[in-house]
């Protein structure tokens, strides 16, 4: 066994109205980003978990994501790295 | 006739609950602690609102995982009677009850008043003693209201008359300024496809009596009541 970092995105699904994602954009419209055509807020989900591969650490992370993490009808999720942590 | 009624931690309107249904109708009532693998034998069970487990993760999508919560999915598919308030309906929604999810209200604000709601279906065991089309006067309080669904879902809630209550307006209209959350097609309470799984976001539960403002809740109870009995 080994120790992975698995970093996830959480975000919500194009087309789901994400308030706070509006609110931000207007604000940084109002500081002056006038190229911010959109933004969406989520979550950063980072996991310490034992796994015999990288590989095998992905899979259980998709998995932790397709049963808890993410709410299927609303947000995708992205794996964003795993890591080898020390030994 | 019994009601239990679920408390996580983090519910906060398990007592209302327990009001509404001992003083509110007259029947009997009883906790059941979110630790238990024991319903103590009730006819229904009620989801109180609340904040379960702090609303982590997303609201309701941990307390799905207490103990008494496989009792009450095992319940439900027996086609006993599930009450979800709210927190509830959330946590009925990520427990596969229901379909759908609450989303963060669309104003971001958390809002706390009174609404109308339109009866749309009063052909439900919940919701018989309504009559169709009575515009009711409940409370809400809540930050993650907002009724999202896939649009073939929301179709079918509408043509299997699923949407029990919706947000209108004094006139008993549908508008946009009437919707407190931003939910898609104003839909404020829905029923599972057999029919026996309530998912309502405002709170019958504080509106049993004159002294509140309104006794216009009363009528869930009741029908539920009558029909459980009968």
């Amino acid at each position: 066994m080994s120790r992975f970092l698995v970093s996830v995105h959480i975000v919500p699904r194009k087309g789901i109205l994400d308030p706070q994602g509006t609110a931000v954009a207007t604000a940084l419209h109002s500081l002056g980003f006038d190229g911010v055509r959109d933004a969406r807020i989520g979550r950063h989900v980072v996991l310490d978990i034992n796994a015999t591969t990288a590989s095998d650490a992905r899979q259980a992370v998709r998995q932790m994501c397709e049963r808890l993490l993410a709410n299927p009808v609303t947000e995708d999720f992205e794996i964003s790295s795993v890591e080898a942590e020390g030994k | 006739m019994k009601f239990g009624i679920v408390t996580f931690p983090g519910s906060n309107c398990d007592y209302d609950t327990f009001h509404a249904v001992r003083d509110g109708i007259g029947a009997e009532a009883v906790y059941l602690w979110h630790k238990s693998h024991d319903l103590e034998g009730v006819d229904v069970v009620i989801l109180p609102g609340g904040f379960s487990y702090g609303d982590y993760l997303r609201a309701g999508a941990i307390a799905r995982f207490s103990p008494i919560m496989q009792e009450v999915v095992a319940h439900a598919r027996r086609g006993g009677p599930v009450i979800a308030i709210c927190n509830g309906f959330q946590i009925a929604c990520e427990a596969g009850l229901l379909p759908g999810v609450l989303l963060r209200n669309a104003g971001l604000a958390f809002v706390s008043e009174q609404v109308l709601l339109r009866v749309e279906n009063a052909d439900t065991m919940f919701t018989h003693c309504y009559r169709p089309g009575q515009i009711l006067r409940i409370p809400i309080a809540h930050g993650e209201g907002r009724y999202t669904a896939e649009t073939e879902v929301l179709d079918r809630l509408e043509t299997e008359g699923r949407v029990v209550f919706r947000y209108v307006n004094a006139r008993g209209e549908r508008e946009p300024a009437a919707n407190p959350n931003g939910s898609l097609r104003d839909i404020a309470g829905i029923v599972s496809e057999e029919g026996n799984v309530l998912g309502v976001m405002p709170h019958p539960e504080r509106a049993v009596e004159r002294l509140t403002g309104s006794e216009d809740g009363l009528g869930i109870f009741q029908s539920m009541l009558a029909r459980v009995s009968a």
